[in-house]
C-alpha cells in the first residue's frame, strides 16, 4: 500500500473493497475444493469415498494409507481363525477388510525415487547454473544475448520430441530408468531456468563488494565464493525451490523413460489400484504425500513466485 | 596510523605485482576469461549433450524410415517423404485443430478470469496476501497426480463435479458424463487447465497494476476523467505488455501441453482430446514410426519458435509505446 489518505483518489470505496473481498475469496473457495477433496478422500474407507451423495462428514481412516503402503491379499474366513491375534493397528485395520498384508507396495520405492532425483537435479542445477550466472552478470562473454537466448529456447522443445532420441541416447549409453540419467535429463531441462533466475539475483549484487574484496587481495575465486555467494543466499534457495518442483512434477519423461528402477512418484499414483477398480483412499493419500512438500514451499516461496514462473522477466 | 600505511603498502605491492598480464594471471589465480569459460563450459556441454545433440538426432531421424522397435533393420533415407506425410495426414491436421482450439479457450478464460482477478485482489482490501497465496496453489502442484484425481471427481455417479453441477441447476449427476462424451471431454480439460492456470496470468497481472504510479490516477482524476476512462487509457495500455508476457508463457506451455490431458482423457474419448504432444507419443512411443513422429517434433518446435518469436517482437513493439 501507498502513501494514500483516507481522501485519496486512488483508495477504493469501501464498497468496492467489500465485493472484492466477497469475489476473491468466492474464487478461492472454488479453486480449493478440489484440493481439500484429495485430503478428506485420503482418510475415508472406500465405500465412503464412492458414496452418492458425497460425503462431506465421515468417520476418519488410515485405511488409505494403509493401502497405499502396502500389498493384501483376500483370504477366508476358515484362514482368517487359524491366524494369530494381530501385532499392529495396520495388521488389525486390514484382517477387518478379510485379508492379510503380503508385504510393502512400490508407493515406498518410488516416492524415495523422486527425492532422489529430485535432489540430485536440483543440486547439480542450482551448481551449475550458479556458475553460468555469475559469468553472464559479470564477463563479458562473446555472443551473451545470444547464449542467454539459446539457454532459454531449449525449453520450447516439446518434452515428447525431445524424448525420442533421448530414448534412443540412453538405450545406447545404459542409462535407461536409471537414476543417474533422469538427473542429468532433468538438471539439463532445469538449467535455462537455473542460469536466467540467478542471472537476475546476481544482477542485483552491487559490484563494488567484488571489486573491494579484490583491492583486499582477494583472487576472483575467493571473492565469487566469499562475497557473491553470501549475498546471493536467497535467490540461490528460490531458485532450487524452483528446480525442485519441476523435477518433482516433471511427469512426461518419468513416463516414458523410466519403468521400475527409477520410475517416479506422478506417474506410479494414478497405476494404484485396489480390488474392482482404482482405490481412491489410496490414490488420494499418495497424491495428498505428493503435494503437501510443494504446498509448503508455495508458502515459503510466494515472494519470489512471481520471478520463478516469468524466469525473472518480471520482478517486484 | 601504522595500519593504513601497511594497507597502502599492499595494494601498492599488489597493483605492482599486477602489471604484467602473465604473472598478474600466475600470481592471483584464473584470468577472468578463463573463469568465464570455466564457468559456463559445463553448462553449455549439459544442453549440447542433452538438448542440442537430441535435436540434431531427430532431424536426422526425421529423414529416416527408422522404427525404434526394430534394433537390427539400418535407417534408411527417405528424404522429405516424412515431412510430406506429416502434413497431408488428415489425424495431424485433427490433431493441430484440437491444440488450436484448446489453446484459444484456455487463453480467453484465464485471461478473462486472470485479469478480472489481479484487478479485484489490487483493490487491497483486508487479508488479501492471504487469499492469493490459497488462489496460487494449484498451479505448483503435479499436473499429473492432479489431474488423475481430476478424474475422479468427473465421475459421472459419485463425482463432486457432477454433484455440485446437479446441486445448482438441478440435471441428475448421473445424466452427463464429463469425460466420456464426445462433446464434453474438450471443456472437461479447458476446465481443469483453466483452474489449474488462471493464477498464472492473475500473478503476472496484479505485478503489473501494481507497477502503475498512483499520481497517473490522481492526475486522470484532477482531469476529471470518468472511472471507465480511466480503465481503458491508463490502466489496459499499461497492464497491457505484461499480460502479454504471461500469454506468450502459457500458450508455450498449452501448446506442448501433455501431462495433465493425459491422466484426464489420454486423449479420448476417440480423438476429441488428443492434443499435438499426446498424438506425438502415440506415433512415437505406441506405434514406433520414429522417423514419422520426428518429423512431426521439428515440425511443432519450428511452428512454437517461430509463433515466439513474431510474438516476442509484438511485445517489443506494445513495450516501447
Amino acid at each position: 500500500m501507498s502513501a494514500t489518505t483516507a481522501h485519496s483518489v486512488v483508495e477504493p470505496s469501501r464498497w468496492t473493497k467489500r465485493i472484492a473481498t466477497l469475489v476473491v475469496i468466492l474464487y478461492a473457495a472454488i479453486t480449493i475444493v478440489p484440493l481439500v477433496w484429495i485430503l478428506m478422500t485420503g482418510f475415508k474407507t472406500p465405500p465412503d469415498s464412492i458414496s452418492y451423495p458425497p460425503k462431506v462428514v465421515f468417520e476418519p481412516t488410515l485405511e488409505g494409507y494403509v493401502n497405499l503402503f502396502t500389498t493384501r491379499t483376500r483370504q477366508t474366513p476358515e484362514y482368517m481363525a487359524t491366524l494369530p491375534p494381530p501385532e499392529t493397528w495396520y495388521d488389525e485395520l486390514v484382517r477387518s477388510r478379510d485379508m492379510v498384508i503380503a508385504g510393502p507396495s512400490r508407493f515406498g520405492q518410488r516416492f524415495m525415487n523422486s527425492v532422489i532425483i529430485g535432489f540430485g537435479s536440483t543440486f547439480l542445477s542450482v551448481f551449475l547454473g550458479t556458475l553460468a550466472a555469475y559469468a553472464f552478470s559479470r564477463f563479458k562473454v562473446p555472443l551473451k544475448d545470444d547464449l542467454m537466448f539459446f539457454i532459454l529456447s531449449t525449453r520450447m522443445m516439446p518434452p515428447i520430441a525431445v524424448a525420442i532420441p533421448i530414448f534412443l541416447m540412453y538405450r545406447t549409453v545404459g542409462l535407461s530408468d536409471t537414476h543417474l540419467g533422469m538427473i542429468l535429463l532433468y538438471t539439463a531441462v532445469n538449467i535455462s531456468l537455473a542460469v536466467w533466475l540467478l542471472k537476475g539475483f546476481i544482477d542485483e549484487i552491487p559490484r563494488e563488494y567484488e571489486e573491494a574484496a579484490l583491492i583486499d587481495g582477494y583472487t576472483r575465486l575467493q571473492a565469487f565464493i566469499k562475497v557473491v555467494l553470501p549475498q546471493a543466499a536467497t535467490g540461490i534457495a528460490a531458485t532450487a525451490i524452483f528446480c525442485l518442483i519441476f523435477s518433482w512434477n516433471e511427469y512426461a519423461f518419468a513416463l516414458l523413460l523410466t519403468s521400475g528402477t527409477a520410475q517416479t512418484a506422478p506417474p506410479f499414483i494414478p497405476t494404484i489400484i485396489g480390488e474392482g477398480g482404482l482405490d481412491w483412499p489410496a490414490v488420494a493419500a499418495g497424491a495428498t504425500l505428493f503435494l503437501i512438500p510443494i504446498v509448503v514451499f508455495t508458502i515459503l516461496l510466494r515472494k519470489h513466485l512471481l520471478r520463478g514462473i516469468t524466469f525473472g522477466a518480471v520482478r517486484k | 596510523m601504522a595500519e593504513t600505511t601497511s594497507q597502502i603498502d599492499r595494494i601498492a605491492a599488489r597493483a605492482a605485482k599486477a602489471t604484467p598480464v602473465a604473472v598478474a594471471s600466475r600470481v592471483r589465480g584464473l584470468s577472468d576469461k578463463a573463469i568465464a569459460w570455466l564457468f559456463i563450459g559445463p553448462t553449455i556441454v549439459l544442453l549440447l549433450a542433452i538438448n542440442i545433440f537430441p535435436l540434431i538426432w531427430t532431424v536426422y531421424l526425421s529423414f529416416t524410415d527408422y522404427k525404434a522397435n526394430r534394433l537390427t533393420r539400418p535407417a534408411e533415407f527417405i528424404g522429405l517423404r516424412n515431412y510430406e506425410r506429416v502434413l497431408t495426414d488428415s489425424d495431424i491436421w485433427h490433431t493441430l485443430q484440437v491444440t488450436a482450439r484448446f489453446l484459444c479457450w484456455t487463453m480467453a478464460l484465464q485471461v478473462i478470469l486472470g485479469f478480472g482477478l489481479a484487478w479485484l485482489i489490487n483493490k487491497q482490501f483486508k487479508g488479501h496476501g492471504f487469499w492469493t497465496t490459497v488462489i496460487l496453489l494449484p498451479m505448483m502442484l503435479s499436473p499429473a497426480v492432479v489431474g488423475n484425481f481430476w478424474t475422479f471427481l468427473y465421475q459421472p455417479q459419485i463425482g463432486l463435479f457432477n454433484y455440485a453441477i446437479s446441486f445448482f441447476t438441478g440435471i441428475p449427476p448421473s445424466s452427463f458424463q464429463m469425460i466420456g462424451d464426445v462433446n464434453l471431454a474438450p471443456w472437461a480439460i479447458v476446465i481443469v487447465d483453466t483452474w489449474m492456470w488462471t493464477p498464472y496470468i492473475m500473478l503476472i497481472v496484479l505485478a503489473g497494476l501494481r507497477s502503475i504510479p498512483d499520481y497517473i490516477y490522481e492526475a486522470a482524476e484532477v482531469d476529471r476523467a470518468s472511472q471507465w476512462r480511466q480503465f481503458w487509457s491508463i490502466t489496459v495500455p499499461m497492464v497491457l505488455p505484461f499480460l502479454m508476457l504471461a500469454v506468450l508463457f502459457r500458450a508455450i506451455e498449452n501448446f506442448k501441453m501433455f501431462d495433465l490431458v493425459v491422466e484426464l482423457t489420454s486423449g479420448g474419448p476417440g480423438s476429441v482430446t488428443e492434443l499435438a504432444s499426446i498424438n506425438l507419443k502415440r506415433e512415437a512411443f505406441e506405434k514406433w514410426r520414429t522417423g514419422y513422429s520426428s518429423a512431426f517434433a521439428i515440425i511443432l518446435f519450428v511452428t512454437v519458435f517461430g509463433a515466439a518469436s513474431i510474438y516476442v517482437k509484438a511485445l517489443n513493439a506494445v513495450k516501447q509505446r
